[in-house]
Parts: structure tokens; C-alpha cells; sequence
């Protein structure tokens, strides 16, 4: 009788051990699955940027010959912002921070940026648009946040955007806010300075021979 | 030893084979009982850390302008003080309640894995050293908030990496924690223990559980993005290289709102055994405070971004939140509603346990309330990062989770000790507390509606008389809790011996088994009949 029993407690441990070993395994890949699923929120969190429009993500580059223009349409104000990051040393400003314009027209908006430090120094700009629902009606035909852009120290640059808002934009949006932040592109400004010395040291190499020699001949 | 021989022995007689010499007992522990008390005296230890952080807080905030510490200083305090409370004092103590009380409630002889639950815990004082240690380094811990913002928390000094290990380890330590509990409920109970026979604190727990599985490792993830964005030049977060901050915002707070329920459905569990025991009656609505908890922790995933809401989202996705998080409140109320059904025409009486269980009903709810007010988007932003968020955190984490835990503690540590703890002073150690925390905390709704914003050092003298206020009452709190220490040490030390059923309202398998419980228990798997049943729907 005792026995009997012996073995049945003896028999249900290996029954628990076997089902603990089971549910370990499955809990531990529940938690590897949701590890990988707080990566997947990154491609998630695209794919809601790229309907909502959130983040600027709405706006469209298109080609200026392929923008459809369209006639006494409605008027809203645009607004302009200008930002600089601080590891950027530069000045950036919007040249109008309000302007009236036209749906279905190309307009122009203004910036201005200097480089206010004494180094050349290449910057990106990253834009976003307010509120963000208008993104999806915001399209742009030129724009300096495209490209990568260049200054050298002191250098001042005008950076026109051109840009086209769809007459289709809800009739509730009577402004729109374009934001600009300019970061500094801190390994292109290395890759740029670093070649530029090269260059100059190898112009140089010659000159500083032609001084040693006129100083060696002025003894 | 022979089969035959082992039968012979009386149950009481191997119930003391304690292993023998502090490395054998603590350090090398697998007795549930053991890891149990080893997670207490571990969260009671960071409570008392977080809670120096905040007195220096408070001593900061007494005057308006800069008196005692530099601002960096004080945001580091801010900082620390809510990752040591959090992850320290509050999680583990909870696990600690699970490792004591899972196996005496469903009739178990110990946690399903107990040599996991051996490293779950020792995990745990390497990851404080580590994270406390920064406070030493240069440039000082992290200061950017414990919610680890980018692109500030990127700024952090040299104390950056070794923050985000720890937080790597204590999840790597909670995941385990919430493994194990989840294979002892599911596979280790009494034959005749149904799920819905369960004590409620062993349904809160198992839910809790299964949210820590969820979220932990996302947490982990948002954390493995900080560190490449910081040292392997990825732009997850960096808006330069492509990245969204508020994306980080997004992962953190899928792990943070679940997170704000692991540290309150244990709590709700607590409250669901005390409340029949003082009220002497069985739980109202049994099954309805399972489902509601179940509810509570469904709802928890879906409405993260109401902690975001002036970072800007449109305008379907914060009325979608809003009314999410308001739902909230519908499974909220039915417990609120079972507990107070639960006293109605009870014979109640009011031991120290019963009056922290109901000191947390009254002002986890006023916690709850100001949590309805955060939800109205219009109002959020006015109320986003002042003050007013501070008071409503602390009311349903103290007064609500920290409540819990010292009425879990006085409810079930003549079970532990085997001696009944002073009733007087316990008592003492309530109004106390119940009067200075509401002093502390309640003013900092006024200063949070009047702008005072959170996370600051100095404040315009506008705001003085609400910030002294506050401080004084926590002085007064800091120095009751000093109390709490006295009674347990002394309880633990002796006193009155203890029944098993100890308190004369109880039910439930753990009051089965003699004061203080034994080393090992149900070895043999216990008779489980309605007599021992603490709830269940069918009474």
C-alpha cells in the first residue's frame, strides 16, 4: 500500500518535471518572440509614419514638369521654422516665417544658413510638416535637404525650396508648418576635411622647398 | 534512505532539514520559503535606498532655489530614486510574495524551477551594485528620467552602459522570475485545485506573470537600440541618420503601461485575501475579479501612447487612446465595487493588515481618479510633466502598491516568523503613514494644476508653501517606514507564538500548514476539499 503510493508520487514528479521542462521551453520563446517584436515595432512604426504621414513622411519629390497647376484655388499660410542642432555650429533661418499661398501653385520658400564656424563643415537637413496629416498633400520639387550641403567657414548660402501643395488638402488645414533641423553629417565632414589636407599638403610640398631655398640663398 | 523508511518518518520530522552555514542556506538556496525572504529583505534594502534618494529630493524642494545639491545631482536623484523603487523595491518584493506564498496556496512542495528561481535572484544585488555604482562615476549616473529618453539619455557619461546592463539584467532576472511562476501555477497544483479554485493573489500573479513575459523583453530591445544608436553609430532614434525619437516612446511605453500593472494586479491580489479575512466573509464576485484582472492586463497593451500624448500624434489616435485608457477604469471599478461588496454586513474588524488594505482601497482610487483626469487628451496637455503626474504615479505606487506589500507583510508574517507581530505599534505604523503620505503627496496635486513642472530643482516662490507641505509630510513618511523595519525585526526575533490559522477569519491552504511554516511543505500533496479553499465560485 505504501509502496503503491511511493510510486504514484514517485510517477506524478516525473509527470510535473516533464510538463516544467515544457513550459520553460515555450515561455522562453514567447520571450525571444517579443524581443524580436520589440525590433519589429521599427518597420511598424514606418509603415504608421508612411499612412499617417507622421514625421514628414507624407511629402512627395517630384520633378517640377510633372506638377499639374491649377486655378483660383483656396489659400492657406504656410509657416516656416528653422532649427539648428547644437553639435552644428551654424546660422539657419527661414528668410519669411509666414507667407499666404495659392493651393495647386509652385511657391519658393527661403532659408539662409552661414557657417559660422572656422572649418568647413558639411550638414543635413531633416524636415517635418505640421500638422501631420498635410504631409500627405505637401510635394516638393527642389529642395536643399535633398543633397548633402557644403559650407566653408564663413561661408553664407542661400537654400530655396520649391514646393507645391495639393488642392486637395482637407478643408479643415488652414496652415502648414515646414521645419527644417539642420544636423551636422559628422563622417562626411571628417572624409571631406581629411582629403582637403591631403590636397593642400601635397600643393604645399613644393612651395615650402622654394622657401627653404630662397631663405638658404638670402643667407 | 530506503523508500520504506522515508514512509516511516512522521511528516514533521524532515521538515527542518535546513541546509547548514549561510553559503549553503542563502547563497546556494532552492527552497522557495528561503528565496522568498531572500527577494524581501533584497526589496525592503532598495526601499530604503530609493527611499534616501527622495528625502534628498524633497530636502532639495523644501525652499525654493538651489540649497543642498547641484541640479545635475538632483536629476540623477530623480532618476535613480525611480529605477531602484521600480525595479528594486516594488517588483521584487512582489516576487518575493510569490516565491513565500504560491506554493503554500496551491499545494505545491516549492516553485516549479527552483534552481532558475536560485539565479533569478541572485541576479538581482550584482544589477543594483552595478546601477548604484554609477552614481560614483564620472559625470555621474543617468539623469535623463527613468524613462530613458533619446537623444538625452545618449548624453549620459561614462555610467551609460553600465545602466543599460543592469537594466538588462533585472529583466533578464524578471523574465525568470515570471517563468517560474507561471510552470508552478500551471503545472504544480494540488490534484483538485482547479484554476478557478485558485486564491485570487495566485490569479493576479499568474497574469502578472504572463504580462513580464510580454513586455520584458521589449523593454530589452528598446534598450539593445539605445546602445547601438550609442556605440555602433545606428540611427534607430538619432533624427540625423533617419531615425524618429518618439519612436522610442513608443517601444518604452509598450513595455511601461504594462509595467505600471505588474506592480498593481499583484497588489489587487493582496487586497482580495485580506479584505474576506477581516470582513469574514468569502470574496464577492469571485470570478468577476478574475476576469476584470484579466481585462485590466488586455487593456494594458493597447493604450501606451495616452503617456505621449503632446509629442504629437493624429488627431483618430489620441481620441482612440483616450477612450481605451478610460475603459480602464470599468474592470477597475468592478474590483474597487467586490472588495467594498465584499465588506457590506461583514463582521469586520480592523487589524493592522485590514487597515493598510483599506487605506490602499480609499487612495488607490484617488490614485485611479487622477489617472481618469491624465486620460482627457485637452487636459493632458496642461497636466503632461508637471507635478500633478507625480502625485497620481505615487498614489497608486505607494499608497497602492507599497500599501499592498506592508499589509501583504503584516497579514502573512506570523506565517513566516511564527510570531505575531506588535498590534499596537503596527497600528501606530498605519495612521502614521496613512496621514504623512497623503500630506506628502496630496499638495503636489495643487503645485502640478498650478504648473509646477516635474523633474526640476528649483521652482518660482509661487509655489513654496505646497512644496514645503509636502516635504515635511516626507520627512514624516521617510521616518515612519523606520518603524516598519523595527516591527518585522522584532516579530522576526519573537513574540507571541502564532496558530497556524493565525488569523481567525482565514481560509486558504497556507493556514493549513503550522506557524512558522515548515522548510518543506506538501511534499504530499494536500486534501483539497471547500473547508480549505480560500474562494471559488461555487460558495
Amino acid at each position: 500500500m505504501a509502496d503503491q503510493q511511493v510510486d504514484q508520487q514517485a510517477r506524478r514528479k516525473a509527470v510535473q518535471r516533464k510538463a516544467n521542462r515544457r513550459t520553460l521551453r515555450r515561455l522562453i520563446l514567447i520571450s525571444i518572440g517579443m524581443f524580436g517584436f520589440g525590433f519589429a515595432m521599427w518597420p511598424l512604426y514606418e509603415i504608421f509614419c508612411d499612412v499617417t504621414g507622421f514625421g514628414g513622411r507624407g511629402v512627395q519629390e517630384v520633378a517640377a514638369k510633372d506638377i499639374q497647376h491649377y486655378q483660383d484655388q483656396r489659400e492657406i499660410t504656410m509657416r516656416f521654422d528653422a532649427t539648428v542642432n547644437s553639435g552644428l555650429n551654424w546660422q539657419f533661418e527661414a528668410v519669411d516665417s509666414a507667407k499666404t499661398v495659392q493651393l495647386g501653385k509652385l511657391s519658393v520658400a527661403s532659408y539662409t544658413s552661414i557657417n559660422i564656424s572656422d572649418e568647413p563643415v558639411i550638414g543635413h537637413a531633416v524636415f517635418n510638416v505640421a500638422p501631420p496629416e498635410a504631409s500627405l498633400y505637401f510635394v516638393k520639387t527642389e529642395c536643399f535637404c535633398f543633397t548633402e550641403q557644403l559650407l566653408l567657414a564663413g561661408e553664407k548660402k542661400d537654400m530655396p525650396v520649391t514646393y507645391y501643395i495639393s488642392p486637395d488638402l482637407p478643408a479643415d488645414i488652414e496652415s502648414i508648418t515646414l521645419s527644417y533641423t539642420f544636423f551636422k553629417n559628422i563622417p562626411a565632414t571628417l572624409a571631406y576635411n581629411q582629403t582637403a589636407k591631403k590636397e593642400t599638403s601635397k600643393q604645399l610640398n613644393p612651395i615650402t622647398l622654394t622657401t627653404n631655398d630662397t631663405r638658404a640663398r638670402g643667407e | 534512505m530506503t523508500t520504506t523508511t522515508h514512509e516511516d518518518h512522521n511528516e514533521e520530522d524532515h521538515h527542518d532539514h535546513k541546509p547548514q552555514g549561510f553559503l549553503n542556506r542563502w547563497v546556494y538556496s532552492t527552497n522557495h520559503k528561503d528565496i522568498g525572504t531572500l527577494y524581501l529583505v533584497f526589496a525592503l534594502l532598495m526601499f530604503f535606498i530609493g527611499g534616501a534618494m527622495a528625502m534628498i529630493i524633497r530636502a532639495e524642494l523644501f525652499m525654493p532655489g538651489m540649497q543642498l545639491v547641484q541640479p545635475e545631482f538632483f536629476n540623477q536623484m530623480t532618476t535613480v530614486h525611480a529605477l531602484v523603487m521600480v525595479f528594486g523595491a516594488v517588483m521584487p518584493a512582489f516576487v518575493g510574495f510569490a516565491n513565500w506564498m504560491i506554493p503554500l496556496m496551491i499545494g505545491a512542495p516549492d516553485m516549479a524551477l527552483p534552481r532558475m528561481n536560485n539565479w533569478s535572484f541572485w541576479i538581482l544585488p550584482f544589477a543594483f551594485t552595478m546601477l548604484v555604482s554609477t552614481l560614483f562615476m564620472d559625470g555621474g549616473a543617468p539623469a535623463g528620467g527613468w524613462t530613458l529618453y533619446p537623444p538625452l539619455v545618449l548624453q549620459t557619461g561614462d555610467s551609460f552602459i553600465f545602466a543599460m546592463f543592469a537594466i538588462h539584467m533585472l529583466g533578464i532576472s524578471s523574465i525568470m522570475g515570471a517563468i517560474n511562476v507561471i510552470a508552478t501555477i500551471l503545472n504544480m497544483r494540488a490534484p483538485g485545485m482547479t484554476l478557478l479554485r485558485m486564491p485570487l493573489f495566485v490569479w493576479t500573479w499568474l497574469i502578472t506573470a504572463f504580462l513580464l513575459i510580454a513586455v520584458m523583453p521589449v523593454l530589452a530591445g528598446a534598450v539593445t537600440m539605445l546602445i547601438t544608436d550609442r556605440f555602433f553609430l545606428t540611427s534607430f532614434f538619432n533624427a540625423a541618420g533617419g531615425g524618429d525619437p518618439v519612436l522610442f516612446q513608443h517601444i518604452f511605453w509598450f513595455f511601461g503601461h504594462p509595467e505600471v500593472y505588474i506592480m498593481i494586479l499583484p497588489a489587487f491580489g493582496i487586497i482580495s485575501e485580506i479584505i474576506p479575512t477581516f470582513a469574514r466573509k468569502p470574496l464577492f464576485g469571485y470570478t468577476s475579479m478574475v476576469y476584470a484582472t484579466a481585462s485590466i492586463a488586455f487593456l494594458s497593451f493597447i493604450v501606451w501612447a495616452h503617456h505621449m500624448f503632446t509629442v504629437g500624434m493624429p488627431l483618430g489616435a489620441e481620441i482612440y487612446f483616450m477612450l481605451a485608457t478610460m475603459m480602464i477604469s470599468i474592470p477597475t471599478g468592478v474590483k474597487v465595487f467586490n472588495w467594498i461588496a465584499t465588506m457590506w454586513r461583514g463582521s469586520m474588524t480592523f487589524e493592522t493588515p485590514m487597515l493598510f488594505a483599506l487605506g490602499f482601497v480609499v487612495l488607490f482610487t484617488i490614485g485611479g481618479f487622477s489617472g481618469l483626469m491624465l486620460a482627457i487628451v485637452p487636459a493632458d496637455f496642461q497636466y503632461h510633466d508637471t507635478y500633478f503626474v507625480v502625485a497620481h504615479f505615487h498614489y497608486v505606487l505607494v499608497t497602492g502598491s507599497v500599501f499592498a506589500l506592508m499589509a501583504g507583510t503584516y497579514y502573512w508574517l506570523p506565517k513566516w516568523t511564527g510570531h505575531m507581530y506588535n498590534e499596537r505599534l503596527g497600528k501606530w505604523h498605519f495612521w502614521l503613514s496613512v496621514v504623512f503620505v497623503n500630506v506628502l503627496f496630496f499638495p503636489q496635486h495643487y503645485l502640478g494644476l498650478a504648473g509646477m513642472p516635474r523633474r526640476i530643482p528649483d521652482y518660482s516662490p509661487q509655489f513654496a508653501d505646497f512644496n514645503m507641505l509636502s516635504s515635511i509630510g516626507g520627512f514624516a513618511f521617510g521616518l515612519t517606514q523606520l518603524m516598519f523595519v523595527y516591527i518585522v525585526w522584532k516579530c522576526a526575533r519573537g513574540g507571541e507564538t502564532a496558530t497556524a490559522q493565525v488569523w481567525e477569519g482565514a481560509k486558504g491552504l497556507e493556514w493549513t500548514v503550522p506557524s512558522p511554516a515548515p522548510f518543506h511543505t506538501f511534499e504530499t500533496p494536500p486534501k483539497i476539499d471547500d473547508s480549505v479553499v480560500a474562494h471559488g465560485d461555487h460558495m
